[in-house]
């Protein structure tokens, strides 16, 4: 089995859940795949640069403030949606490049932390502006018409739609890390030096990558607003940029489908956890414990040295690469 | 400029004045850290949150707890026992976590110590809500004092010069002695030091829990200024992350002069344009960035 079969069989499952309402929620997968496609951008940073950002959150919640304020609008306008939509992952983008830009000036560990600091300079605009609703977000945004042909608060219609994209971003993906780019990224993560040497300006590659990176969280951000009609402070918070490490820690970092695994088991703990409170923040510090201490891997990462294990039982293989590439 | 107005000014350069002292406390704490084990310590902030619940919970909860309702850890026994118990937590947990950690790539460090910030601060959440609490400073150090220009609480001086104090013994310790020489010999080449019969890994786990113990101090002498919540310590390490990539992290006195000058430049902004005081430690480091990408005092890490 492998992965194109594996994403057909997903497809397949996707296709069929308005049809099985009773059985799981409709709502909750459109969640997943937006969380899902946040996760894969991340992923793409972490995973292909070996660099971690806590701004993330940034760029989900700065096209999820545009579309939704575009929406508000000119929600009307037959191409009101794909405008939106546009607009909220080139803003996603353009903030990316300014936060990515000074944050590549400085290598290694510094990075981190100014990703970090910047992300409270869009936090500080998200509330401080008066067209992002300040403490209030905001409520209410129209799912619209798209083309003026199917309406989108139709929660079937929408989910289709959202399936749609859904498929052409992870897809998206897919192709930027198979790509000559994607492999150049990898030389650069693996060995610097040596990539630099072959005549890559590592700097530059990493800086596209970050803002491809932020433009598909821009992507997810724009989806989730829509679906949910509703941005809020905590979409720009650095809450949400832990959760999208954690997410895609837990589901195995530099994997194709770990991502979605570690979305759809990072949003399906929190519908359980949400009785239990402040706990839950001790309950996702614990994971992280767990997931760097015992289980670097992820889900599934850990399934495919499993199964590389087995099949190297067998027939003899060489050995694998760095912790964070070996199962990519 | 009128008599008022400089008071109202002065007064303004003193709390940022203040703000510089924990700044200072805290890089310093994160660069010793640093040096020697690679790793930004993203528990800082819980580190120096826990201290100062810590002296609350001595000052206000022991007592009652133990049904003694006079029992009580003052102010100067806190200063000594709480940034000691939270160095010895943090030692634990450099010992059985973060130890597995060092022969990987430093991402996994910065998660682990970003996970036990995460449970720290749930936890204290937990136990004792998001309500602010209050601590009475020492009775010696209320009401103000007189330093010539203007009146000042007395306690605010004493913050300042205690920080002060902790900061040049801290770069005398690490510039100026033998122990110091041994640190700093650990960060340019631990391997070499190990064959010249330096036991480096229990180096390691002490100076890890000196520079939690930094950490901890501001967090008791904080206690009385800042009103004491679980997520006091996540949002002035958000700041002091930033003081850190303007000063760089290779320099002990470098994170404490950048310290200082970013809290007196907070200061400033409060005078001039209040809103901007919560980002303009941001908006710098981003001009720093652009300027001078090396950092000020830094070098590469």
């Amino acid at each position: 089995m492998n992965s194109r079969h594996l994403f057909a069989g997903l497809v397949a499952g996707l296709l069929v859940v308005p049809l099985v309402p009773a059985l799981i929620y409709p709502i909750f997968v459109m969640k997943v795949m937006a969380y899902g496609l946040f996760a894969c951008a991340f992923n793409l940073l972490l995973g292909f640069t070996g660099l971690v950002s806590f701004a993330h959150a940034a760029f989900l919640g700065t096209a999820g403030y545009v579309t939704g304020a575009l929406m508000i609008r000119l929600g009307a306008h037959p191409l009101g949606v794909p405008a939106a939509f546009a607009a909220g992952v080139a803003a996603a983008a353009l903030v990316g490049f300014a936060i990515g830009g000074l944050a590549i000036r400085r290598r290694g560990i510094y990075f981190a932390m100014i990703t970090l600091a910047l992300s409270q300079i869009v936090y500080f605009l998200a509330v401080q502006f008066r067209w992002t609703g300040g403490e209030d977000g905001l409520q209410g945004i129209p799912r619209g018409t798209l083309f003026g042909l199917v309406d989108l608060s139709n929660d079937t219609a929408m989910y289709y739609v959202a399936l749609a994209l859904f498929v052409a971003g992870f897809l998206f993906i897919h192709r930027v890390v198979h790509s000559p780019f994607g492999q150049i990224l990898q030389a650069v993560r693996d060995n610097e030096p040596r990539a630099v040497s072959l005549g890559y300006d590592a700097a530059r590659f990493q800086l596209l990558a970050f803002v491809l990176s932020a433009a598909v969280a821009g992507y997810a951000g724009t989806l989730k607003a829509l679906v949910f009609g509703l941005v809020s402070l905590n979409d720009v918070s650095l809450h949400t940029s832990t959760e999208v490490v954690l997410m895609t820690l837990l589901g195995g970092v530099g994997t194709l489908f770990g991502p979605l695994v570690g979305a759809a088991l990072v949003v399906g703990l929190q519908n359980y956890l949400a009785t239990i409170g402040d706990l839950v923040t001790v309950v996702i510090g614990l994971i992280f414990i767990l997931c760097v201490s015992f289980f670097r891997r992820g889900v599934v990462g850990e399934w495919l040295h499993w199964r590389h294990r087995r099949a190297a039982r067998t027939a003899p293989q060489s050995p694998q690469s760095s912790p964070v590439a070996e199962a990519a | 400029m009128s008599d008022i107005s400089l008071q109202a000014f002065m007064a303004q350069l003193t709390i940022g004045l203040i703000g510089g002292c924990f700044y200072a406390m805290l890089s310093m704490g994160l660069a010793i850290i640093f040096g020697l084990l690679n790793i930004i310590n993203f528990t800082h902030g819980a580190q120096f949150m826990m201290a100062a619940f810590l002296a609350w919970i001595g000052l206000t909860q022991v007592g009652p707890w133990l049904g003694q309702p006079d029992l009580q850890v003052n102010f100067w026994l806190a200063l000594v026992l709480a940034p000691a118990l939270v160095a010895v937590f943090g030692m634990a947990i450099e010992r059985t976590l973060l130890r597995r950690l060092y022969h990987l790539d430093h991402l996994y460090g910065l998660l682990l110590t970003f996970g036990v910030a995460l449970v720290m601060e749930g936890g204290f959440r937990y136990f004792f809500g998001v309500s602010g609490q209050g601590y009475e400073p020492p009775e010696i150090l209320q009401g103000p004092v007189d330093v010539g220009f203007m009146l000042l609480p007395k306690y605010r001086v004493f913050v300042v010069a205690a920080s002060l104090l902790i900061c040049l013994a801290t770069w005398y310790l690490f510039e100026r002695t033998k122990l110091g020489a041994y640190l700093r010999a650990g960060t340019e080449n631990p391997r070499l030091l190990q064959a010249f019969g330096i036991n480096v890994p229990v180096m390691i786990t002490l100076t890890y829990g000196f520079g939690v113990a930094l950490a901890g101090i501001a967090g008791v002498l904080a206690a009385p200024i800042m009103q004491i919540t679980p997520l006091m310590g996540g949002s002035l390490l958000n700041i002091v992350f930033a003081v850190v990539v303007i000063g760089g992290l290779g320099s002990i006195l470098g994170a404490m002069v950048t310290g200082l000058g970013l809290g007196l430049i907070e200061g400033l902004t409060k005078v001039v344009y209040p809103e901007a005081s919560t980002v303009v430690v941001f908006v710098i480091m981003a001009l720093a960035l652009l300027l001078r990408p090396a950092g000020l005092f830094g070098r590469e890490a």
